[in-house]
């Protein structure tokens, strides 16, 4: 009943300076952490998708959506928790390559269908992309081998398209 | 020096003699008007007319019906005041931008226009966060003009430069930056619109200088439309019905209005619904004058300082009908106990405002005015017969409860504070505004006057922000010249505004300031007596002012009692005078406000005395 959900909330904003802020506002004056967060302009550039991830109760994460949805600013709040959807998000990786784990960074950059984008002596910088579950099982590989650092772009979303209704 | 005369009969405007600022420009000044403080009317181009973002300001400003602005000059809006005489505006000057914003406040409450206040950047703004704050937590709607920096010297750290959109972000219905004079006649047109649409709330308008002193060609905007903001205001049909229908089926019925109720307009509406289903009404703090105090179905305030009636009524009830009000934790008391047999319908606007506190079976979001009348048609098609004989056996259980315990006092040598809000309400005969300060004075002033109509009692109910009522007092005579206006204070948070009695003075509003003086901040050491042991740590205010002199120092007129028998011809005679009056009640000491709640008790464990 009170167990923390992982809630996709995709918020279409006005692309105006301090809407941002506005919407983390909501969070930080409750005292709620936001897990990932991704903004930039849509098709139409007066406007900017958000996307963000938050863990919460439900009725928490009503009044959220709630208050959401009330910011001037806000002109659509999507939660994807009650709905299928397509989640991508994109990580850079730094990985230690010397003589000895070359080959092993390669095959598991290969197996995770990986881009190698830079290259040093010691290491590779590898771009990956995929659902959360896909990237955290990829730094997990890498970190025995030596991961150096990471930079992680928090997850976009997008709802999936209904299959089978046309006619 | 001041010959302050007898009031003047009721009804002739005592503003009538103050200055105000003559048009110097009447054609400037016409681009279009209308009266009211209503939406703006459609828009106008005047081809190749340019005029300053000051003269644009006001051009909207006067398009918005503003006929006053409560406020305090400084560098960052001196082209702003400069401009000020071409327009029929009137300012009041405070003497504190906090004052400035309550009085805006209070204007609004009492006039049901939106208030205007305008201040410089730096300090003058962040003065206003109070009242801003103030002003959010009771949904009034105000349009707080602050000065701004010129926009190329934002983010530098310049004199008196201030992020004041930033630290007001969580505590405005919303707020704008304007950098450049184009922006300026749209940007005024959404504050109003949002500051007096949906759930109402305070804007506030950050305006560069340079934006007021540059001149663009001056286009008066149509009736603001935003993307993303569209209030609902009628009610979902179907759940209108729903609520007809546990109205119907109900047993022990209670009605709980809040501030809403009056925001809307929604008296004569909610006072139809209580006679025709015969049930009982209680209101929130926000929510007094919503029902009539005097009506038989009236239960009086619930919540920590509610009635015994009231609070025992909503544990008791089986349905309990929450209308514009937020299930504020001052009113539940511990959740788990709040009318923990009802189900609960609850009409609001703002759909945050439902299941927040309080899960709910009926949730209704809409405009509280339109549902009642909505709901009180759709009554009709109900079984409501002999509905008053029905619900007997529960009135007569809310009669024995007014028995088992009223609201009483017990006299004694000295001045009882609940005697002075009583003799105020019998002088004024209920008809006067009441403004409160915050603590023992407002908490009395809410059970001993009588609110018979709605508008008439003005306090800072969800912030509880000492300071507040005389500030208040002014904003509600300057809108409503003809009526008494009465501040009921304490002598602690009296002292927090008191610099306000010069503004009255100037301005020639005869507001009445009664301070119950107990030497104490009252509230706080009611708590301490009760919760800690009496250790009265920080609450002893003896060593105060001569309130007396003080208000003679500042030109009013000052009378002090000291015993019950002095408590009348003083309030007489204040009533009598044309003239700002500090009463200065010195009563007893150590009075406690009940029933009381203590802080996360179930509201029916009440300490009675």
């Amino acid at each position: 009943m009170n167990q923390e959900e992982r809630h996709t909330i995709s918020i279409l904003v006005d692309n105006e300076p301090g809407v941002l802020s506005r919407v983390a506002g909501l969070f930080s004056g409750r005292g709620f952490n936001i897990a990932s967060l991704n903004v930039a302009e849509t098709l139409e550039s007066e406007l900017s998708r958000i996307t963000l991830v938050s863990y919460g109760v439900a009725q928490i994460q009503e009044q959220i959506n709630k208050q959401l949805r009330k910011l001037v600013n806000v002109v659509k709040v999507t939660d994807f928790s009650d709905s299928d959807c397509v989640e991508r998000e994109m990580a850079l990786v730094k990985v230690q390559s010397d003589a000895e784990h070359r080959a092993e960074v390669l095959r598991i950059a290969d197996i995770f269908r990986c881009k190698v984008v830079d290259v040093s002596p010691n290491d590779y910088t590898i771009e990956v992309t995929g659902n959360r579950g896909k990237i955290e099982a990829l730094i997990d590989l890498l970190r025995p081998v030596g991961s150096l650092e990471i930079a992680r772009t928090g997850v976009i979303a997008m709802a999936r398209s209904k299959k089978g209704t046309k006619k | 020096m001041h010959d302050w005369s007898p009031r003047p009969p009721p009804g002739r405007s005592f503003a009538e003699g103050t200055a105000r600022h003559t048009v110097l420009n009447e054609k400037e000044s016409s681009l279009s008007r209308h009266n009211g403080n209503g939406p703006g009317s459609p828009g106008k181009k005047r081809k190749g007319t340019k005029l300053t973002g000051a003269k644009i300001l006001f051009e909207v400003l006067k398009d918005e019906g503003v006929e006053i602005i409560f406020g305090y000059p400084g560098g960052a809006v001196i082209d702003i005041y400069d401009t000020m005489p071409q327009y029929d505006i009137r300012h009041v000057l405070t003497r504190h931008e906090q004052a400035a914003v309550h009085a805006a406040d209070a204007y609004s409450r009492t006039s049901g226009k939106v208030g205007v206040c305008l201040v410089t950047s730096g300090p003058g703004a962040t003065n206003t966060v109070t009242g801003i704050a103030s002003a959010y937590m009771d949904s009034i709607p105000l349009v707080v003009f602050t000065g701004q920096v010129p926009s190329s010297l934002i983010g530098n750290d310049a004199f008196q430069e201030v992020d004041i959109v930033g630290i007001t972000r969580p505590c405005t219905k919303h707020n704008y930056l304007v950098k450049e004079a184009s922006r300026v006649a749209e940007t005024v047109r959404e504050a109003f619109y949002l500051a007096r649409s949906g759930r109402p709330g305070p804007v506030v308008v950050d305006l560069c200088k340079d934006a007021m002193a540059g001149e663009v060609e001056f286009v008066l905007p149509p009736a603001a439309c935003m993307k993303g903001y569209s209030p609902k205001y009628e009610p979902h049909k179907g759940q209108v019905k729903k609520a007809a229908q546990l109205i119907a089926k109900s047993k022990r019925p209670v009605i709980f209005g809040g501030g809403g109720v009056i925001l809307s307009g929604a008296s004569a509406e909610l006072r139809t619904l209580a006679e025709k289903i015969t049930a009982p009404v209680t209101t929130t703090l926000m929510g007094l004058g919503g029902f009539p105090g005097t009506h038989d179905l009236w239960l009086v305030m619930l919540g920590m300082h509610g009635t015994f009636r009231a609070n025992m009524a909503i544990t008791e009830c089986d349905l309990l009908i929450g209308i514009g009000a937020r299930f504020d934790d001052r009113v539940t008391g511990r959740i788990d106990s709040f009318a923990p047999h009802a189900k609960i319908i609850h009409i609001d606007i703002d759909p945050t405002s439902i299941q927040k506190n309080v899960p709910v079976n009926v949730p209704i979001v809409g405009d509280c005015k339109i549902t009642l009348q909505q709901l009180n048609a759709m009554l009709d098609h109900e079984d409501l017969a002999n509905v008053s004989e029905k619900r007997r056996p529960w009135l007569d259980q809310i009669r024995a409860w007014k028995e088992t315990a009223p609201l009483a006092y017990t006299q004694c040598k000295n001045i009882k504070p609940q005697f002075v809000v009583e003799k105020i309400y019998e002088l004024t005969r209920g008809e006067a505004i009441i403004t409160t300060e915050v603590g023992q004075n407002q908490m009395w002033a809410a059970q001993y006057y009588h609110f018979d109509r709605p508008n008439s009692f003005v306090t800072s109910g969800g912030l509880g922000c000492m300071g507040f009522g005389l500030p208040a007092a002014i904003g509600a005579q300057t809108a409503c010249p003809g009526r008494t206006v009465v501040d009921i204070a304490g002598d602690g948070s009296i002292q927090m505004n008191i610099q306000e009695l010069a503004t009255a003075v100037e301005n020639k509003l005869p507001v009445k300031v009664a301070i119950l003086n107990n030497g104490y901040l009252g509230m706080v050491r009611q708590w301490q007596q009760l919760f800690k042991d009496r250790r009265y740590v920080a609450t002893d205010m003896s060593h105060a002012p001569d309130f007396v002199k003080l208000a003679e120092a500042y030109g009013a007129v000052g009378m002090r009692a000291t015993t019950p028998e002095e408590v009348e011809p003083v309030i007489r005679k204040a009533l009598e005078l044309d003239a700002p009056v500090i009463m200065d009640f010195v009563v007893e000491r150590e009075e406690c406000v009940y029933p009381m709640v203590p802080a996360g008790a179930a509201i029916k464990d009440m300490l009675l005395v």
